[in-house]
């Protein structure tokens, strides 16, 4: 291979830098919206989700690029369920060695990662026909930008919700409940994520050219 | 009148293109046409216009609203003084009710015209004058001790999110208000449920004479105390613990008989949703498990906020149905869905609320089924 081109081209960057903005899983692919209105009640767990994605994601993209000339196409969904199930199982059992608190509070979707569209997406859309370096950045960049957008949302919900930041009670140290603040218990239920979700994606498309749609 | 006119005219060149003010022109041009009927003429399209623009439309809400409005501000004074055992004469009631009320609708009106205002400096439309009956609206359906920074956050959130994301005035899916309400309802239950909320002071308690209790009849309702409810006639008369504006029936048909007069509300929805409100009671009547299902059908149409809601929320005419069957329709779901949520599910004492914004969603949905069976029974009349 003499056209080798280097680790990092412009490319390569892009592939990991499009899905935090102009190609967000979320808010421009609009995939995987379930978990991000489930889990992100708080920060903590949607922190851990989006680690456990970045995870699965790309490490089961580097093993389905890997393979990709030798899974036959009849059966390649079930291939590649097989490696994104192990690769959830794995996670699963660390969570639950290590951190047990977290994984109980995510309970079944931690399981449910393997049916999350975004990994499925990214497996037969980008993995089955690129090499397994760009499928390794492109697969950091797409589950970096579905958890981007779950630490924003379960950061906003914590905080106005519970008035806590990862469990740490900011609002009562700054006193505002004295003046009559109260905890928006409408921001603890699940309707509001996908509120302010729809207010990201608001913002975003109003800030960024490319996505602003001709009428 | 005419020294006013003058002065518009005065000041208008600052606000047309290229002027001083030329960024506040929507401004301008909202007030202008609030006091005067604007003496534009279509150059293109339609030339025939309705006398009745939006905003005499909108002006006529609001004057239908005033009679609830005035009772509720009576009744907040009332309901107070009997909480601490005091005797009041008709006057002070009513002046302690509306400086207890003034506040709230201040509030709803400056974050909503605020918010409205900007919006169409920024889109560089004209100000729509939607808000001018959500505003008076939401403070009638809060109860009246709800912290003043709530209503405003409620209400910010009811036009930003409820109507300005839709395209403002017109376009949204939602019934402003209501959205206001619910907003409330899920964001700050312990101010908008039990049974201290609904009389000024009683949360703080003080001065509150021994055993008096401030429950709304549907809470007693609910929690099967029949033999707590207040008697039909107060009950009508609106002498009741409860929303501000939502109390008095009789005050809310007089709004609802200068609706119908000027046909800005339908009487189909009034009068489909009472029904449909009656016969699900009846129903429950029917089959009688627990004491709230045992209460006469119709004492659902007088409790609670189903009056107000059926004759200022439902007849909403942006997020009602449009066609004429489908109002009968709407109407009728509304008043059905709204006795149903509030006997069977214990969590919501009001189901008014839901059940309208329920069906302000289901709205176009019934409308699309109306036509297309229309268009099918006059295809079939061709076909025969």
């Amino acid at each position: 291979m003499s056209d080798r081109e280097p680790l990092f081209s412009s490319k390569n960057i892009k592939l990991l830098t499009n899905p935090l903005n102009v190609d967000n899983p979320i808010t421009v692919q609009v995939l995987g919206i379930c978990s991000a209105l489930a889990i992100t009640v708080k920060l903590e767990p949607s922190i851990v989700m989006a680690i456990s994605v970045i995870v699965v994601l790309s490490v089961s993209n580097v093993v389905i690029s890997a393979l990709r000339k030798m899974i036959p196409p009849r059966i390649r969904i079930i291939v590649q369920l097989m490696v994104i199930a192990t690769m959830v199982i794995l996670v699963d059992q660390v969570l639950k060695a290590f951190a047990y608190e977290v994984s109980k509070q995510l309970s079944v979707f931690v399981g449910l990662i393997i049916t999350n569209c975004i990994i499925m997406g990214r497996l037969e859309a980008f993995a089955m026909s690129n090499r397994p370096w760009p499928a390794f950045l492109d697969g950091i960049g797409n589950s970096a930008g579905y958890g981007l957008i779950l630490i924003i949302v379960g950061f906003l919900r914590e905080l106005l919700g519970s008035g806590e930041i990862l469990g740490y009670p900011v609002f009562e140290k700054i006193g505002i409940y004295n003046i009559g603040y109260e905890n928006n218990g409408f921001m603890i239920l699940p309707p509001m994520a996908l509120i302010i979700i729809g207010v990201i994606i608001w913002v975003q498309r109003s800030r960024t050219k490319e996505l602003i749609e001709e009428n | 009148m005419k020294s006013l006119r003058k002065f518009v005219d005065k000041i208008k060149p600052n606000f047309s293109k290229g002027g001083k003010f030329s960024k506040l022109h929507s401004t301008f041009e909202a007030f202008e046409s609030f006091l005067f009927v604007p003496n534009r003429v279509t150059t293109k399209g339609s030339h025939i216009r309705d006398a009745l623009d939006m905003k005499r439309a909108m002006s006529v809400v609001v004057a239908a609203a005033v009679p609830a409005l005035l009772f509720g501000m009576w009744n907040t004074g009332y309901q107070h003084n009997l909480s601490i055992g005091m005797e009041a004469t008709i006057w002070e009631n009513f002046v302690f009710g509306f400086l207890k009320v003034l506040p709230i609708i201040v509030v709803s009106y400056v974050v909503g015209l605020g918010i409205e205002f900007a919006v169409a400096q920024i889109r560089g439309h004209e100000v729509n004058e939607g808000f001018l009956v959500s505003g008076i609206l939401i403070p009638l359906i809060v109860p009246v001790d709800v912290p003043l920074w709530m209503v405003a956050l409620a209400t910010a959130f009811a036009v930003i999110i409820g109507k300005e994301v839709f395209g403002g005035t017109g376009m949204n899916i939602l019934n402003p208000a209501l959205t206001a309400r619910a907003f409330l309802f899920f964001a700050y239950p312990g101010w908008m449920s039990g049974d201290t909320v609904w009389i000024q002071g009683l949360t703080s308690g003080d001065g509150v004479i021994d055993g008096f209790s401030g429950a709304t009849p549907l809470a007693n309702a609910a929690a099967g105390l029949s033999e707590k409810l207040p008697s039909t006639w107060e009950m009508f008369l609106g002498t009741i613990p409860g929303s501000i504006g939502e109390t008095s029936v009789i005050a809310i048909l007089i709004g609802a008989v200068i609706l119908v007069a000027t046909g800005i509300g339908s009487w189909k929805i009034m009068f489909s949703m009472a029904a449909g409100g009656l016969a699900m009671g009846f129903l429950f009547n029917a089959f009688a498990v627990n004491p709230f299902m045992e209460i006469p059908a119709w004492h659902h149409l007088i409790m609670g906020g189903f009056a107000f809601g059926a004759v200022f929320m439902a007849t909403d005419p942006v997020t009602a149905a449009q066609t004429e069957r489908g109002k009968w329709i709407y109407g009728f779901l509304a008043g059905i869905f709204a006795v149903l949520i509030r006997v069977i599910n214990p969590a919501y004492p009001e189901g008014v609320m839901l059940a309208i914004l329920l069906m302000n969603v289901f709205a176009p949905l019934i409308d699309h089924y109306v036509i297309e069976a229309n268009i099918k029974k006059r295809r079939q009349r061709i076909n025969s």
